[in-house]
């Protein structure tokens, strides 16, 4: 690639052929404002419809502004990014764009981190020259996500999330002009469509058009009911995001503050997803175990590789685009599901407390959990396992709300036996986590000795799509990673195809995995935020004494007085699932 | 616990290897032949995604419209979403989701017979049928489209009705137009 020289606000700067001034701009340290462009830098993951004319500046010798977002650097460009014709440029854009847009400001969810509410308020903009109709469409709302299209600027970031990274392809742009949204297909709610919750949309809009369900008051009402015990787990990616929330920089780890302020907001018991987690690995591991011995002795029955079950996004996934491989994946339920089905049971009788009268709480850094815990297949008698799931974000304000000093709180720990985990069951947070939790457990058990090195380091990073050989002792294991789920389902047609050569796969929808939900605070694009909050989680791990879910003192415990051991009938009963052909239901049409 | 012999035999439900390619398909209700015509339109154009407008162009010159059915069938064939193809069968206002009549009436909006009237033609076909332009008479026999210039400038304002042109029609006429049919 050539070099060539151009003039950035009086800057001389050099870029290679082919970048648009939006990079160069940036990379001469000259921010050119944005709306409709997103990047998140190290993922591959780029949106530039160059829709909006937000980023337009002005290229001396060129008759009209050009979007920086799309525009390539030519030799000898000279470019003035905040002149007063850009500036003018910029606000009428920006009004034409608030004059179809509901002045909700107030009573809008995403307040506060409206990236155009951001703008507006940035560009001075107080009065709305443009006055006509506005473009209106009915709310829709699923179990886990909020679609308000009236709220849509047609930026494209949910459609090249859901298309592009995730190919689910709930979502597309549909119509013509002024009557344009973003929506499934034949105009269907989401629940009609493959909308697997992912919440990568969510977690990408800029403005407040897609946004997930409060289950605040809900929660806030049981915790007010004095005939009921309230339990929360939180899941090991909270952790490492909550405190953004409250201006601590991204990767601090809040553990002890979050445990804390659970507390005060009156859950009676503060218990630990890792717990779960820690259980998930003795399950998914014995699950696994077992599958590669029928295979080693020649049963030609057996599925390999193994895929994980952790994830509910991935799980909506695969039970819609995969129906024919409903038997790979292993049939651990998620840890979070695993909590509550424990809660309800082992828990319940241990305090002599009858399943009804327990409320479980998770907060999640997640929205696919929330419809999670409403499947029919996790209630026992119309009572669900798991009542209620929070994200992150909605810890965040109810903490807020609740008049709690964040920074002011002491670190508590977690109660018991529900709290008690280990470092495993943290780096279920982010991607690889949940396969080398597996690994240092399937390792001991396979193997009778003793894991020399405990880190698997070839199974971390965040390319993605990533395999590695696990040497169990003679044993060579072979094991992909995928997050995103568009990386997911090139690992997925490989399997359908007979290619794969895995033994075991671990799957994440969400892009990082869970530190990169669809609940988490919002990272505005900033992938060094997802990068911060995996060596948290890693950090985490690294400070636990006991770091093998097997370990465990309480994950013992409950095998040797309720579980019997793991894959038992008992545990079949409470820990595993089975999944369901959903390709059908996308189908509206009777 | 955790031990060598954890009880996998519990687990019964580890089926066959290789999954069968078979069950993958989409629930429609189309008949066999209309699944099959489409299916021959999607391979004539070698199931390119590349190629879904002058896909959707074929079906619908076969079928009249592009009900929803048939956007799934092509959507699958070619391997996008349907949420994908919906967004350009809605874009693109050749495209239709709804039959057309028995004699399809279309009024042309070309810059000539719109000068010479042809909006006042329209609201009349509207108001004798009370449709919209888009929609189909109760009875299938009529629907009302717009079309920009089918050549025939110099006998604006132009009306066609199926493949049949009338020239310099104007709103009294509308209604011996709609007579030849009945």
């Amino acid at each position: 690639m050539e070099n060539i020289e151009l003039t950035i606000d009086g800057k001389i700067l050099r870029v290679k052929e082919g970048t648009t001034i939006l990079k160069a701009a940036a990379e001469a340290g000259i921010d050119i404002p944005t709306l409709c462009h997103f990047r998140l830098h190290d993922m591959d993951i780029e949106n530039k419809p160059g829709g909006c004319r937000i980023c337009v500046v002005e290229v001396e010798g060129r008759r009209n502004l050009a979007p920086a977002c799309i525009t390539e650097c030519t030799p000898g460009m000279v470019i003035n990014t905040h002149n007063t014709r850009v500036l003018n440029a910029r606000k009428t854009v920006l009004k034409l764009i608030v004059s179809d847009h509901p002045f909700d400001c107030l009573v809008c969810a995403k307040s506060g981190e409206c990236e155009l509410q951001h703008l507006a308020q940035k560009f001075g903009i107080r009065d709305i020259p443009y006055q006509g109709e506005k473009s209106t469409y009915r709310k829709d709302t699923s179990p886990s996500i909020i679609r308000d299209v009236d709220k849509c600027i047609m930026c494209r970031r949910c459609e090249m999330m859901c298309n592009e990274v995730q190919t689910v392809g709930a979502l597309s742009a549909v119509n013509r002009g002024f009557m344009s949204v973003v929506a499934p297909a034949f105009e269907m709610d989401l629940v009609h469509s493959p909308c697997t919750y992912c919440g990568q949309c969510v977690s990408v809009c800029p403005t407040g058009a897609l946004t997930e369900v409060d289950n605040t008051n809900e929660i806030l009402r049981v915790l007010s009911d004095k005939s009921k015990t309230v339990i929360v787990q939180t899941a090991p990616a909270v952790r490492a995001a909550l405190g953004e929330a409250f201006g601590l920089p991204p990767g601090t780890l809040v553990t002890g503050k979050m445990v804390a302020a659970l507390r005060r907001l009156g859950f009676k018991y503060v218990f630990d997803t890792d717990f779960a987690a820690d259980l998930t690995i003795m399950e998914e591991g014995t699950e696994l175990l077992c599958r590669l011995k029928r295979h080693l002795n020649g049963d030609k029955t057996v599925k390999l590789p193994i895929l994980t079950s952790c994830c509910p996004g991935w799980v909506n996934f695969f039970e819609h685009n995969f129906p024919d491989m409903l038997d790979v994946p292993s049939t651990a339920k998620s840890p979070q599901q695993m909590f509550g089905a424990v809660a309800k049971t082992y828990f319940a009788e241990k305090i002599g407390v009858n399943r009804k009268d327990i409320v479980v709480v998770s907060v999640m850094p997640c929205l696919a959990k929330k419809y999670e815990c409403q499947r029919d297949e996790f209630k026992v008698n119309g009572n669900p396992d798991v009542d209620f799931s929070m994200s992150t974000r909605e810890l965040a304000h109810f903490i807020q709300q609740s008049n709690i000093d964040f920074m002011d709180l002491p670190s508590e720990g977690f109660d018991n036996p529900l709290g008690e985990s280990t470092g495993a069951g943290v780096i279920f947070g982010t991607t690889g986590g949940v396969i080398e939790a597996a690994c240092r457990t399937a390792y001991e058990i396979y193997t009778g000795k003793p894991l020399e090195r405990l880190e698997f380091t070839e199974l971390r990073g965040l390319e993605g799509i990533r395999s590695a050989t696990v040497d169990f002792d003679g044993l060579k294991l072979n094991i992909g990673i995928a997050h995103g789920l568009g990386n997911a389902r090139k690992l997925l047609n490989e399997v359908r195809e007979g290619k794969s050569t895995y033994h075991a796969i671990e799957i994440m929808a969400c892009p990082g995995g869970c530190i990169g939900g669809g609940g988490q605070p919002y990272h505005h694009g900033q992938s060094d935020i997802l990068k911060k909050r995996a060596r948290a989680i890693y950090t985490e791990d690294e400070r636990k004494t006991l770091r093998k879910s097997h370990e465990n003192p309480q994950i013992v415990r409950i095998y040797d007085e309720f579980l019997g051991e793991p894959g038992s009938p008992k545990a079949h009963e409470l820990l595993h699932t089975h999944y369901f052909d959903k390709s059908e239901e996308v189908s509206i049409l009777d | 616990m955790a031990s060598e012999n954890s009880s996998c035999e519990n687990n019964t439900a580890i089926p066959v290897m290789a999954p069968d390619k078979e069950k993958v398909n989409i629930k429609i209700r189309l008949s066999d032949e209309k699944i099959s015509m489409i299916n021959e339109i999607c391979a004539r154009f070698d199931n390119d995604p590349g190629e879904l407008i002058n896909v959707l162009h074929q079906t619908q010159d076969t079928f009249g419209y592009l009900p929803a059915e048939v956007q799934e069938l092509i959507a699958h064939n070619l391997r996008v979403s349907a949420a994908h193809v919906y967004g350009v069968v809605t874009f693109y206002s050749y495209f239709s989701m709804l039959p057309k009549g028995d004699y399809p009436i279309s009024i042309c909006m070309g810059t000539a017979c719109y000068v010479r009237g042809a909006e006042k033609v329209l609201d009349e076909f509207k108001k004798e049928l009370n449709i919209k332009v888009g929609e189909t008479t109760e009875d299938g026999r009529f629907s009302i489209n717009c079309l920009r210039c089918v050549g025939a400038c110099g006998l604006a304002p132009v009306v066609m009705v199926g493949e049949k042109v009338f020239g310099r029609v104007s709103p009294d006429k509308v209604r011996d137009i709609l007579d030849e049919y009945k």
